[in-house]
């Protein structure tokens, strides 16, 4: 720790200078450099890594088959011998239930993110560095899904489409597209009005390579940021919609539809029907705070 | 009206191997509001290695004119017409794909703010190279070695570790030497600089101006020097173009704008510097403002600021005026003004 502080110390006189000469030190190896220093992004970076471990990992972490009932063990307490943390109220083995519905929340936590950060990271570079009539029509069509508040037009879209885990990703990745679009927008059109665009105008670069340098390259930073901080909302939108019986069907494990099935147990098992929020809790609080450690990390000028 | 019609046999004519020959320049700025003309009637030719210092207020159509020669003013919201040639191309009529070709390679530009001319999320290396890169094809090494050799060129210190640095890990006048390592990534033959010191503090300016001074006579570049400072055009102009409002009032040598100026707006400009007279003096200074160019006044945009205005001068625009051995003046009254007795008038007048 102590070494760690010195290091800092002579960084901050010295700008630069803790870089040994000769070794090009990219934009990304800088970020993680500093990340180096942050123990409670890492820290949380280290949960999210095990939930997704043990997601990957659940046909062999799994102590118990998640699907496999049992009339005599029902809503056990946490601790049990055999059962960490208990039962369901089918006799379920918990733990095991909740790290294969890892997958699922993750999954669905992520996936949905990333296609929208594609999508309208696009549209929000094309609008906001075209201007005029282009990012009129974009974002005219954005403000269009922005009218619906996100879990309304989540749980309208799945359950028009009729519930299912495809069609609660597809909603997700529509209720996020317009955010994303927007803050790629915004600092899209900031960038256009600098006078570095015009340089590279100047020197010869053609609009195409502007684009996919200067302007995705400042753009990308804050679209990233914001698109982790994105992900426990997803992941929390999707246990809302499971809850509500719109996304993945019952005997699947999933954490927001767990926590929906064992609603009749909390008189019984007040800690055990918790344990799926918690699991939803941990994991969405884990993304907010790497996020949060992100922004700092990430931004070139501080 | 051209220029060549106006100066008759004087020289110009006879050197064809202009680098760049700008004849009627005309910029308008169309908007849902209408359209104003920014820029008009501004001819003026540069040979190979000479330095064109363009003066003038802000507001007065310098910087416009700059960007105008390179085609970078904002499409759909300008329009540019005249002629514009450079090394007996036509810039204005050039397909896109040329166009880029020469940008950067043959013709370049320095900006004002070296804040904001720098790409943040880039190293200066890596900005340098991209531009060596696009023009010349070479490696990512080779391109890099190039980017070293341009920052020592520059005289930027320890260049080896400023090549992996950030614009903002950089000092004001440092990151004007890099925006000029940029811009002379190529070796360019016309180098554009829109007020390149006017960010700078004051003696940051003058290492700059000695600098971009140097480089220029080295490179044999031809360069144009937009600035309101009429010490930097003392300094290192060949030529100099006078503007106000839009259009170049007074165009000549160096010598002859600066020791013996006609126009009566670059006679109160002159005046208006301080130059060893004593303490308790007043400056002189133009009395009023720029006008709108939105709303010119009919005749001379300068007439209602102008000691010497006529009625002529309220009703009718004047034409140009030769002057010296290829230069003009914008005035009505040039011919009377010309003689040496009323210099010094001006400055009472004022």
């Amino acid at each position: 720790m102590s070494e760690m502080t010195t290091n800092h110390a002579i960084a901050a006189q010295i700008p630069g200078e803790d870089v040994p000469r000769g070794e090009r030190r990219s934009y990304w190896a800088n970020v993680r450099e500093r990340l180096g220093h942050d123990p409670v992004t890492l820290f949380f970076m280290g949960v999210i890594g095990a939930a997704v471990g043990a997601a990957l990992l659940a046909p062999w972490v799994a102590p118990h088959d998640p699907y496999a009932t049992s009339m005599l063990a029902r809503l056990r307490p946490v601790g049990t011998e055999g059962h960490l943390l208990g039962t369901d109220e089918l006799g379920r083995d918990m733990l095991s239930r909740l790290i294969w519905g890892a997958r699922t929340s993750l999954l669905m936590g992520i996936l949905p993110v990333l296609v929208a950060l594609v999508i309208g990271g696009f549209l929000g570079v094309i609008a906001g560095f075209m201007g005029g009539a282009v990012n009129m029509v974009v974002m005219r069509i954005m403000d269009v899904f922005y009218a619906f508040p996100s879990v309304l037009l989540a749980v309208a879209i799945s359950g028009t489409l009729g519930g299912g885990m495809g069609s609660g990703l597809l909603a997700l990745t529509l209720v996020f597209i317009p955010s994303l679009c927007r803050v790629a927008e915004t600092a899209a059109s900031q960038i256009r009005g600098l006078d570095f665009v015009d340089a590279a105008r100047a020197s010869g670069a053609p609009v195409y390579s502007i684009i996919v340098t200067h302007v995705v390259g400042n753009v990308l930073p804050p679209v990233l940021i914001y698109a982790s901080s994105l992900i426990s909302v997803s992941i929390l939108l999707a246990a809302g919609l499971s809850f509500l019986g719109l996304g993945v069907s019952p005997p699947t494990a999933d954490w927001g539809q767990m926590l929906s099935s064992l609603r009749q147990g909390i008189y019984m098992q007040p800690l055990v029907c918790a344990l799926p929020g918690l699991a939803i809790l941990i994991v969405s609080l884990s993304f907010n705070l790497v996020s949060d450690g992100l922004r700092q990390a990430m931004d070139i000028k501080s | 009206m051209t220029l060549d019609t106006v100066t008759g046999s004087a020289p110009v004519q006879a050197t064809r191997t202009d680098l760049l020959d700008v004849q009627n320049l005309r910029v308008d700025f169309t908007s849902r509001a209408g359209r104003t003309q920014v820029v008009r009637d501004v001819s003026f030719t540069l040979a190979p290695g000479e330095v064109l210092c363009i003066l003038g207020e802000s507001g007065s159509g310098k910087s416009v004119t700059l960007r105008a020669l390179m085609r970078l003013l904002p499409q759909g919201r300008s329009e540019i017409t005249g002629q514009v040639s450079f090394q007996g191309e036509d810039v204005l009529a050039m397909p896109r794909r040329a166009l880029n070709g020469l940008r950067g390679a043959r013709i370049s530009m320095i900006f004002q703010e070296p804040m904001t001319a720098l790409d943040p999320v880039f190293t200066i290396g890596d900005q340098i190279a991209e531009t060596v890169i696009r023009h010349t094809g070479v490696s990512r090494d080779k391109a890099m070695a190039r980017a070293l050799e341009l920052l020592e060129l520059v005289r930027i210190p320890s260049p080896e570790r400023r090549l992996r640095a950030y614009p903002h890990e950089l000092s004001g006048g440092l990151r004007q030497r890099a925006m000029i390592a940029v811009s002379l990534s190529c070796y360019p033959q016309l180098l554009l600089a829109d007020e390149p010191t006017t960010a700078l503090d004051a003696t940051v300016q003058i290492q700059v101006l000695i600098l971009l001074k140097q480089l220029q006579q080295d490179l044999g570049m031809g360069t144009i020097f937009v600035t309101h400072d009429l010490g930097v055009a003392a300094q290192i102009a060949d030529k100099i173009a006078v503007m106000y409002a839009g259009r170049i009032v007074e165009y000549g040598s160096a010598e002859e704008v600066l020791l013996n100026p006609s126009h009566p707006y670059a006679r109160g400009m002159l005046a208006s510097t301080v130059s060893g007279q004593a303490r308790d003096r007043d400056i002189s200074a133009i009395p009023g403002s720029p006008p709108d160019l939105r709303a010119l006044p009919p005749g001379c945009a300068f007439a209602p600021r102008c000691a010497f205005a006529t009625d002529l001068c309220r009703r009718t625009e004047p034409g140009l005026t030769p002057r010296g051995t290829f230069g003009h003046v914008l005035c009505h009254h040039a011919q009377d003004l010309a003689s040496p007795a009323l210099v010094g008038a001006t400055v009472t007048a004022t």
